[in-house]
């Protein structure tokens, strides 16, 4: 491997040797000493992977080991969400992992191992990479989930998210073969120059079918979002805070590349699936979402709805459609990783204030939380002036864009029916609690300064986010021009007349 | 000067959030800083009409920047004369909200006056915007503080409210942003005047156009509210603290009606007009007589309020030029009454801690300073002559009068003489009459001087504006005239009469249809 190849990938790497070097530190400690430094060298970490996907940027836009892993603007925005997010994800479970919980030094080194997958996931351009990146990730979030062994929900989750979760994964791989089978490649370029001349279009059509249920299982976009509210309801608050938002904006990078950059040329057949797959979403989100009692679980079917409304950008030409995914899962992270911070601190590790009715009275008990609870709601709800607004204008104005007004009206629709429960937790939060309960309930942990510096970056991100989007829409625009236009073999390729028609 | 005020008066508000909400919330200090605020802010709003060159067409003190490339959104701010008045009017109010919630807000101080003065900025916004995008922004904006704020300060059931008023408000939102977002597909543009431009010349699908414009007035209508959307207005009424209820109706909706959908679409407008004035006569009728027969004041005021701000849709729908300024400046007149009328109750309500018409009684002899605004008031409202509400109401009358068959307009007529029977019983029931055991068991305490200082400007005001409305009607009149499309529309008839005195219009319209 070449220096330069090394390059291409500088961000897996520096995960991969955090990840290892706190799970041999991890070994050789002795059981009573504290692994909560071991939380601070994965937040370095982080950062210096960060660092790395930033200076990614320098080197030309490419593909590395013969042309299995890219980076590209497009690539470095998401590596740079991804280790956003999971910087912001330690930082809260630094403060809210008990000091007595088990395997704590594990914790961080799966997080990080997690977060090469999600990295390599974004980058790879080769769909067995793709697939070990996928496992990567997902393993590791397998494990997280189920972190909690100690209560009956944390393995039931964990489980249940494992066993979709392969199930999921055996989809796309069966995807992948008969990719290989129809054009003889898995390079993603060269697949793309040649689905066209392919003998057996059918194949290319199943291939893109299994593809999009393995990767749309992940994204938890309804119909395979079964799995959602019991992982997020089962899985400590920290954990879901990644899990609701890193995966995902890993899985829709993927998706993104998929559909736009190796199936462009049978848009006329992902893009009616796509549409019915985003109405599905966002319907079937808000309306189970309208009858939660546990807010995670509210909170689940919230995201399973916040994917049909990003899901609603696919509809949208190329270039616009692209920028706004992008925009969206930048948005969505910031406000879902926020509202996470807030739950892990009012219902506690274990969870145990998890009901709406819980949240009485928080803005009395602690006005801050109270207040940034209120704030990432609003942000959910979309309301301008938020990260959540423009994600939703973005994309809903590349859905109008491409010609699916419906979607949007339908998109829109949906969410003023899910304002009603976002506001419910939120008036919850905002309604004068009785006497004699806030006695019992006043015992809220102390906002430390890893959690106030999560807090401080995902409401500084949203709020940045929805008043001035200009840069980050500028980077996800120049993403989607690096995926859109990758290589000469694409360009070869004669335009489909039907590839613009949207539903 | 000229080049920043309207940024200076949307950032005030704001700033002073800011200051609240990182001070302590100790005593009154949250309250005193928000009247200041809000103070300063009404004395800049003076600034535009002190500068505002009369007769001069577009807009004026207007800033246009950049604000997001792609899609090109700008920070495009201006006034002219339909929005002119209502900035001040806003600024006007605000201190009003403030002196009615000085004793009424007892905890929570912080909050509440931070989100008031959020609320402040969304509404400067929603008048000043003239880029779609941002107008939006604020229109949204302005739910938030109010539902959290009834929600947090509800008298019984605020969280159920809220979310009533939240999701009636929220969800026409939606198609209305669809429609934005299909206009800048077409034309690339949000700004106004360019939009306006663009639908004028025709080129766009007639068809969509139509729906277009109805997604438009189906969000403010409900805003406003027009029969039969208006099953938020009673409960939000009875529900919100008195600073919120007295600007959540009324004049954001029917500024939104007049700039931005008949001013919009003319000919959309024109087609739909019969409609909008079938229901606004309806409103006007039905809102009368469900305030008869109200038990809680604060219900009854709010279907006066609906019957009201019926009658100013059915100015603005009569699409003539005497109804409209009628109309606009109605609308100034509504909400200044409204207010007093609501700062009134809300000192009622605080020293008698109910809402029920019939605990009421006899109270003229012991607070007479409350009585005496509260005639003021319920007579401006009633719309006797040299009180304001007059002016408008007669603006409207007689300019509809004049464009659309009678029949509505007697029907309107009959509505706001019911009026009269409300308003004056309520007077009764409340201040005349045997005393109430109520009224015999409290300490009588009559207005103090915080609210007497609002009260009393507001009181002089209202006859001010009934004795000389030129003063308002002048810049009124010269901004605002309702579109000419080339053809009338059946229903309504063609008689654009530029002349703006009533009984002239009038009587040569009434001759027009005799012949």
């Amino acid at each position: 491997m070449s220096s330069s190849d090394a390059l291409r990938i500088l961000p897996e790497i520096v995960f991969t040797l955090t990840g290892v070097f706190i799970m041999l530190v991890d070994a050789s400690l002795p059981p009573a000493v504290s692994r909560r430094p071991l939380g601070w060298v994965a937040a370095i970490g982080t950062t210096f992977a960060l660092w790395a996907s930033f200076a990614q940027l320098r080197i030309a836009p490419g593909t590395g080991f013969y042309g299995t892993v890219e980076t590209s603007p497009f690539t470095v925005f998401f590596h740079a969400l991804i280790c956003g997010i999971v910087l912001v994800a330690i930082l809260i479970a630094l403060d809210t992992l008990p000091e007595d919980s088990h395997h704590q030094g594990e914790y961080y080194a799966l997080v990080v191992f997690g977060a090469v997958g999600m990295c390599l996931l974004t980058g790879a351009t080769e769909l067995l990479v793709v697939f070990i990146a996928l496992e990567i990730s997902s393993i590791s979030t397998y494990i997280l989930a189920g972190y909690r062994k100690q209560t009956g929900r944390g393995p039931e989750a964990a489980i249940k998210y494992f066993l979709l979760g392969s199930f999921a994964t055996a989809f796309l791989l069966y995807g992948i073969a008969l990719v290989f089978g129809a054009t003889g490649t898995t390079q993603i370029y060269e697949v793309a120059g040649k689905i066209g001349s392919t003998q057996n279009p059918a194949f290319v059509v199943a291939a893109l079918a299994m593809m999009l249920v393995g990767i749309l299982f992940k994204v938890s976009a309804a119909p395979f979002h079964v799995w959602t509210p019991d992982v997020y309801e089962g899985a400590p608050s920290p954990v879901v805070a990644l899990l609701s938002t890193a995966p995902k904006a890993a899985a829709f990078a993927f998706l993104l590349r998929m559909v736009y950059e190796m199936f462009p040329t049978l848009r006329n057949v992902w893009a009616p699936a796509l549409w019915i797959i985003a109405v599905l979403s966002m319907t079937i989100g808000n309306l189970a979402a309208l009858r939660q009692q546990n807010v995670k679980r509210m909170l689940a079917y919230s995201s399973i709805a916040h994917a049909g409304y990003l899901l609603a950008a696919f509809a949208g030409l190329a270039k616009d459609g692209i920028a706004a995914a992008s925009f969206y899962i930048a948005a969505y992270a910031a406000m879902n990783v926020g509202i996470f911070a807030v739950v892990t601190l009012v219902s506690g590790y274990d969870d145990e204030f998890p009901l709406v009715d819980d949240y009485r009275g928080l803005i009395y008990r602690s006005p801050l939380l109270g207040i940034l609870l209120i704030f990432f709601l609003v942000s959910l709800v979309g309301i301008p002036f938020t990260g959540g607004f423009f994600g939703k204008f973005y994309s809903f104005s590349a859905a109008v864009g491409g010609g699916a007004v419906w979607l949007a009206i339908i998109g829109l629709l949906n969410s003023g029916v899910a304002s009603a429960y976002y506001l419910r937790l939120a008036f919850s939060a905002a309604r004068r609690s009785a006497d004699n309960e806030t006695s019992s309930r006043s015992a809220l942990p102390q906002v430390g300064i890893a959690v106030a510096a999560a807090l401080f970056f995902t409401v500084a991100s949203t709020l940045a986010l929805g008043i001035v989007p200009n840069e980050i829409l500028r980077d996800a625009q120049e993403g989607a021009h690096t995926l859109q236009v990758p290589s000469q073999s694409i360009e070869a390729l004669p335009v489909n007349a039907n590839a613009n028609s949207a539903p | 000067m000229n080049d920043s005020i309207l940024t200076l008066i949307l950032l005030t508000p704001l700033a002073g959030a800011i200051v609240v909400a990182l001070l302590p919330d100790r005593g009154k200090l949250p309250a005193w800083i928000a009247l200041l605020t809000s103070l300063a802010t009404f004395g800049f709003t003076l600034h535009l009409p002190a500068h505002f060159l009369h007769g001069q067409p577009g807009f004026q003190f207007e800033i246009n920047r950049l604000w997001i490339e792609s899609p090109a959104i700008s920070y495009h701010v201006g006034v002219d004369g339909l929005s002119l008045w209502l900035v001040v009017l806003v600024g006007i109010l605000a201190p009003a909200g403030i002196v009615a919630s000085w004793n009424a807000i007892k905890e929570r101080r912080k909050v509440f006056y931070s989100l008031f003065l959020v609320q402040q900025t969304a509404m400067y916004g929603v008048f000043i915007s003239l880029d779609l995008m941002v107008y939006y922004g604020f229109w949204e904006l302005s739910l938030v503080p109010m539902a959290i704020l009834i929600a947090m300060y509800g008298r019984k059931n605020g969280p159920g409210a809220a979310a009533k008023f939240f999701l009636y408000t929220f969800i026409p939102s939606a198609p209305l942003l669809v429609a934005i977002l299909w206009l800048y597909a077409k034309t690339g543009t949000f700004n106004f005047a360019d939009l306006q431009m663009y639908i004028a010349t025709g080129s766009l699908p007639a068809g969509a156009l139509f729906w277009v414009s109805l997604a438009f007035l189906f969000a403010f209508a409900v805003k406003v509210p027009v029969f039969p959307l208006h099953g938020w207005l009673a409960d939000t009424f009875n529900e919100a603290p008195v600073a919120m209820a007295m600007v959540v109706a009324g004049k954001l909706g029917l500024y939104s009606l007049i700039r931005f959908h008949v001013g919009l679409f003319p000919v959309q407008a024109r087609q739909i007009a019969p409609i909008i004035i079938a229901l606004a006569v309806i409103g006007v009728l039905y809102g009368a007589c469900l305030a008869l027969v109200q038990r809680d004041f604060w219900r009854l005021l709010a279907y006066a309020a609906m019957g009201h701000l019926s009658l100013i849709v059915l100015g603005i729908y009569g699409l003539t030029a005497t109804g409209w300024t009628g109309a606009i400046y109605q609308v100034l007149n509504n909400e200044l009454i409204d207010a007093a009328l609501f700062v009134l109750l809300g000192a009622l309500e605080l020293r008698y801690a109910t809402s029920l018409i019939s605990a009421y009684g006899g109270l003229a002899a012991k607070i007479p300073q409350t009585a005496t605004l509260f005639v003021i008031s319920g007579l401006a409202m009633i719309g006797l002559p040299l009180l304001n509400g007059f002016v408008g109401e007669f603006l409207i009358l007689s300019g509809t009068f004049a464009g659309i068959s009678h029949g509505w307009v007697v029907a309107a007529t009959i509505g706001v003489t019911l009026s009269a029977a409300y308003m004056l019983w309520l007077i009764q029931r409340i201040f005349y009459g045997p005393e109430s055991p109520l009224a015999t068991a409290k300490p009588a305490i009559d207005l103090h001087g915080g609210e007497l200082s609002i009260l009393w400007p507001f009181a002089i005001l209202m006859f001010v504006m009934g004795v000389a409305p030129n003063i308002w009607l002048n810049n009124i009149q010269g901004a605002a005239n309702p579109p000419h499309p080339a053809q009338p529309v059946q229903f309504i008839q063609s008689s654009q009469n530029p002349e703006v005195i009533p009984t002239t219009s009038r009587t040569a319209s009434s001759r027009k249809d005799q012949q």
